[in-house]
């Protein structure tokens, strides 16, 4: 056993139940506990090295958020975007920063009444039952205190997106943080979630998160998912999401992953009834010694969905960046449409880039495409813009800008694109320009 | 303003221009008109150095630089400029961005002050009135889902905004219509002045109805065949170029 399963399980002990999940915590804690740790034999991890974090003890004491709110504040708004905060801090929530509403909105497992106990349980149970389950998982069950259920009633809809934060801190005492966040759509409901994950500081953060997200898209529902990754170099991040598409429900997400020492996201989207759609955006560009890695899946298992896929990476310096997009088409998922594309630059010799679609397909009657590149820069726009007077290098790093902020750029919440359209670009050296405010009217 | 001597360039090791000699004065337009597979479009890609461009023979001098000496780049900072046949599009990088980043290079170069965001943008806006095209294409990506024709505006308004010393028009008027024609001759027409040059690459007599040219030249296999004034044009329509392949100039 590791020493970071035996740190983790001597934390469970020390952990405070809820009685009414007494059987998820256990038969989460059972796995984790029986698990060996994965070495790189183990396909999932195959390129993504849990050695470092095997050999490291993470308390489960979180400390109390240190900074004053000011501080605290300038990391948790994202401006001009008018949403409704949930702010949590080293896992806790933080009443004071978050908004009335986003309270509202929200109930703890804590605080759950009888009804809402019954949704959770079964949800968590179901979630148990997900081929896919890995060992943060089973630890994410185990540690089941502080999760949080939304529930969107049908026809109904969210009027301002929900910003859920989590920020850490930091500690002298390295320190895990386990949340998990289920949603719930009914019928014709409709919403917009932001997870963004934050460190307070670029150099004092080395916390690891454990953090599973759940969603349950009613019949005929829309899901806006937007699922920001931005610790800083130091934090640990392993994280799960989980799409269950019922009939003609909707799935629309953007996923980002700035890079750390480790930072690996899994997602898996079900089509589980006819007619729903998934439209996946993701950008990743670690530097330094950074390591993100993105496992995506989709399983469409019943006729007529439609899936379209597409993630593109930079990788700087001696960065590694893993990305294993899996479609899995079904035997009776007749009439599928399914794409995916993952292309990559990669900015340095010592950079690497493990690129892997995996198609495994059932089914007869299907369009799938599929592509993954490693991109070289395109010589056209390069000569373009050097004919205009500026320099071989500096027309690299635009190009290289661009080639995410295409992406960026088709963000359906603008201001998160405004937001997040100066911090990838200074990734590359770059500053932007102009502001949002300056180029807004046009 | 440029002194082409004895050019000669090859493509895959294909020569294309073998021996093409011009001299353009300050304040003049030149247009270069010639067959299919002449060389014409070589040229503008040579004298702002693209890559897979091998010069093998001969010299550019502009305002008493060689120019094939220098860095794509280079060239632009010392006042040529190229207006693409088929301007590249380039998606995520926004116009606005990538014009600011060029006029910035180009005036550092010059030793001028690099303009503030205000008022760059205030310039931007001017120009892209004067090209007609609605300002909604500052934001957009560089000529990323334009039409032909508003590539082809996007190419003036940078000559605008760069004031280069000689511009090369290759084959602008390809695939325009007589209104579109019109807005990019206008603008080039605004641009005349005593110092600065042209070379007008064009397939079609048309468009010298627009910009009328001082000297007009017949590129035939890599070298120019015949120059004359403007009247020339007008025999090359009538008369095709077979008469000049031919040998008989």
């Amino acid at each position: 056993m590791s020493v970071f399963q035996t740190q983790q399980l001597a934390a469970l002990e020390q952990a405070q139940p809820l009685n009414w999940l007494a059987d998820v915590q256990q038969a989460g804690k059972a796995a984790f506990a029986d698990t060996q740790w994965p070495t790189r034999k183990v396909e999932a991890w195959k390129y993504c090295s849990l050695k470092t974090l095997g050999d490291q003890g993470f308390d489960a004491v979180q400390p109390a958020a240190i900074a004053d709110a000011e501080q605290l504040q300038a990391h948790i708004n994202i401006q001009n975007l008018d949403a409704s905060k949930l702010v949590i801090i080293n896992g806790q929530i933080n009443l004071e920063l978050s908004d009335a509403l986003a309270l509202e909105q929200v109930t703890l497992f804590a605080d759950a009444n009888a009804d809402q106990q019954a949704i959770i349980a079964e949800r968590l149970n179901a979630a148990r039952q997900q081929p896919n389950q890995h060992l943060f998982n089973d630890l994410n069950d185990a540690a089941l205190q502080n999760g949080v259920l939304v529930q969107i009633a049908k026809n109904s809809r969210l009027d301002k997106p929900l910003h859920i934060v989590s920020l850490n801190t930091g500690a002298d005492a390295a320190y895990a943080v386990n949340s998990r966040v289920l949603v719930e759509l009914g019928t014709s409901a409709e919403m917009t979630l932001i997870e963004q994950f934050a460190s307070l500081s670029d150099d004092a953060d080395n916390s690891f998160t454990n953090n599973q997200t759940d969603v349950r898209v009613g019949d005929n529902a829309r899901f806006n998912h937007y699922r920001l990754n931005m610790m800083a170099n130091a934090a640990s991040f392993v994280g799960t999401t989980r799409i269950d598409l019922q009939r003609d429900a909707n799935y629309d997400a953007f996923h980002l992953g700035l890079g750390s020492v480790l930072t690996r996201n899994d997602m898996v989207i079900n089509h589980n009834v006819g007619g729903s759609h998934a439209e996946i955006a993701g950008i990743y560009v670690p530097q330094g010694k950074q390591l993100v890695d993105f496992h995506t899946c989709i399983e469409h298992k019943v006729a007529h969905c439609t899936s379209n896929e597409v993630f593109r990476g930079i990788i700087n310096d001696e960065a590694k960046a893993v990305f294993n997009g899996r479609i899995h088409i079904h035997q009776d998922a007749q009439k599928t449409l399914a794409e995916l594309s993952n292309k990559n630059l990669l900015l340095t010799n010592k950079a690497e880039i493990n690129t892997k679609p995996e198609l495994e397909i059932y089914a007869d009657d299907v369009q799938c495409a599929h592509g993954a590149t490693v991109a070289q820069q395109d010589e056209k726009a390069r000569f373009y813009l050097q004919s205009r007077g500026i320099s071989a290098a500096d027309a690299q790093v635009m190009l290289s800008f661009g080639f995410i902020n295409e992406l960026i750029d088709n963000l359906k919440l603008e201001a998160i694109g405004d937001w997040l359209r100066p911090v990838l670009a200074q990734r590359f050296g770059r500053e932007q320009l102009f502001s949002a405010e300056q180029t807004g009217d046009l | 303003m440029i002194s082409i001597k004895n050019l000669h360039a090859s493509v895959e090791d294909k020569p294309i221009l073998k021996g093409l000699n011009l001299d353009i004065k300050p304040g003049e337009v030149h247009a270069i008109m010639g067959p299919n597979g002449a060389g014409k479009s070589t040229l503008g890609n040579v004298l702002a150095g693209r890559e897979g461009y091998e010069v093998t023979d001969g010299s550019a001098v502009m305002n008493g630089k060689e120019l094939l000496e220098l860095e794509t780049e280079e060239r632009a900072r010392e006042g040529l400029f190229l207006a693409f046949q088929y301007p590249v599009e380039i998606p995520g990088v926004s116009n606005l961005e990538f014009l600011k980043a060029s006029v910035d290079a180009v005036r550092e170069h010059q030793g001028k002050d690099a303009l503030d965001s205000v008022n760059f943008l205030k310039l931007a806006r001017e120009k892209v009135k004067a090209v007609n095209l609605d300002q909604s294409f500052l934001k957009r990506g560089v000529n990323e889902g334009f039409s032909g024709g508003e590539k082809k505006r996007n190419e003036l308004m940078q000559m605008m905004l760069l004031e280069p010393q000689l511009c090369i028009l290759d084959e602008t008027d390809s695939g325009l219509d007589i209104d579109a024609l019109q807005v990019v001759a206008n603008g080039v027409n605004a641009m005349r002045d005593e110092n600065r040059s042209f070379i007008v690459v064009t397939h079609y007599q048309r468009l010298l109805d627009y910009i009328v040219p001082d000297y007009v030249h017949v590129l035939a296999d890599g070298k120019i065949v015949k120059s004359g004034g403007k009247e020339l044009a007008l025999e090359l329509e009538e008369k095709g170029y077979g008469w000049l392949e031919n040998g008989e100039a």
